[in-house]
């Protein structure tokens, strides 16, 4: 239970990060080692090099950019939950927190080390593919830009090279009438969800006029549930509409383990998006864009 | 050839500078390296909440950070709980007084995350309690003296302020 002797980096930079990663085979990259360091006390993981991102300055942070807001990939998941910005401009993203491990390990845990784990039951790559938001990774040749869609390649494998490291993230805010509903099930909180719902609904005139939903935990991946979104919008935020999401959600691919089935996933998606729906359309707080 | 660096850090208010193998746990390193054995290591990977210990005034698991991670940084163990004179704190005499722990495994990681706790939420209710504690893994007490002991020491200390 201890980790296999490495050789620790603590670059102060980003570039210097990056070129200690191009110039070491077999490096992790260190975060809030909330994950990585349980790999490395059982040696599931065993790397030569450990690149140490905690002492680098500029890319933890929260910054308020108007339609969106920036947030670098050191930022830990403990001030995700404390920032005044993101509880105006992205409030899903607090109450999602109140899901992922503890609040000590919230603490240490960044929302970059989660997006680069990435858990296919984990909160923050569900947010992030309800927000489809983007991400800025840096390598040798700079810095490049993706939307989170292209971010999975695979189960817990995300478009990164060994010589690249994620900075940081753009969520894009939903101005108007705009409500969020986050829910999940776990056996014991703090676990890893069997399935979580995310949704956001802005409503107009009594009738929905945008609409996102992700899964997470069902798949390799989040899923987002594209066919119900385009199909909520111009309906009225009512029973109707959410039961109707909710069998489209039932009909998801979803992953079989060796404690539950594919069909309950699938049951339980048609559930968690349906509670998620009602809440979002049962805390829609007017909000202006642009004010925080 | 181990991987070594010269570390320097404050440790229940006294600073202490050590040369640790860069692969050393900050809870093996209070352990072995300072002889503080009050934080018990239990699981190592984050689960049980036993190692818990307070960095810059923060409840973390000690076997998740790294010694040369709190290099520079401030840490309180439960060790550096108790009164200046030697005497249980009021947390502390709470679990005395209400009987929150047995063997007193999982003890050090109960207050050290109980004091980070109580300090940001002061009047608590019950289900805060509960789910503050949610990260500890207690096998003796069924949790309620527990509960009852930070809920009491709650009330103790905003009399006491």
């Amino acid at each position: 239970m201890k980790p296999a002797p490495f050789t620790y980096h603590d670059p102060t930079t980003a570039d210097e990060a990056v070129a200690l990663l191009a110039t070491h085979e077999d490096a992790k990259v260190l975060a809030g080692g909330q994950s990585l360091m349980p790999m490395l006390n059982m040696r599931f993981v065993v790397p030569d090099h450990v690149v140490d991102l905690n002492r680098i300055d500029g890319i933890a942070g929260i910054r308020d950019a108007g339609d969106h807001v920036e947030i670098g990939a050191m930022t830990r998941q403990r001030d995700l939950m404390r920032d005044a910005v993101i509880a105006a401009k992205a409030p899903i993203i607090p109450a999602a927190l109140h899901w992922v491990g503890h609040f000590q390990t919230r603490n240490r845990g960044t929302i970059g080390g989660s997006l680069c784990h990435l858990d296919p039951a984990a909160e923050l790559p569900c947010l992030m593919a309800l927000y489809d938001a983007e991400l800025t990774v840096q390598g040798p040749d700079g810095a490049r830009k993706l939307p989170f869609a292209e971010w999975p390649l695979a189960y817990m494998l995300a478009s990164i090279g060994p010589d690249e490291i994620l900075t940081g993230v753009s969520v894009p805010h939903w101005g108007g009438n705009t409500g969020h509903g986050f829910v999940e099930f776990a056996r014991r909180h703090g676990d890893f969800a069997i399935v979580a719902a995310a949704a956001l609904l802005t409503i107009d005139g009594g009738k929905i006029t945008r609409a996102a939903i992700s899964i997470g935990g069902a798949d390799v991946r989040p899923i987002r549930l594209t066919e119900a979104e385009t199909a909520l919008v111009g309906a009225a935020p009512d029973t109707e509409a959410f039961k109707a999401a909710a069998e489209i959600a039932r009909g998801i691919e979803a992953m079989s383990d060796a404690y539950v089935t594919s069909a309950y996933r699938q049951r339980l998606a048609a559930t968690l998006v349906e509670r998620a729906l009602i809440a979002a359309a049962n805390n829609l707080a007017p909000n202006a864009n642009g004010s925080a | 050839m181990a991987d070594t660096r010269d570390i320097e850090l404050t440790v229940n208010g006294e600073s202490h500078a050590a040369n640790v193998e860069t692969r050393t746990s900050l809870g093996d390193f209070l352990r072995h390296g300072l002889g503080l054995t009050g934080t018990h290591m239990g699981c190592e990977h984050g689960v049980c909440g036993a190692c818990t210990v307070m960095v810059d005034g923060e409840a973390v698991r000690s076997c998740l950070m790294l010694a040369v991670q709190a290099n520079g940084h401030e840490v309180t163990t439960v060790e550096g709980l108790a009164e200046d004179d030697g005497t249980l704190n009021a947390l502390q005499a709470a679990f005395w007084k209400h009987h929150g722990l047995q063997c007193g495994f999982c003890t050090p990681g109960m207050l050290t995350t109980l004091t980070a706790f109580l300090r940001d939420n002061p009047d608590p209710s019950e289900r805060d309690v509960r789910e503050a504690i949610s990260g500890n893994i207690c096998r003796c007490t069924g949790y309620q003296g527990i509960v009852d002991a930070a809920l009491d020491a709650a009330k103790t200390m905003q009399k006491g302020s």
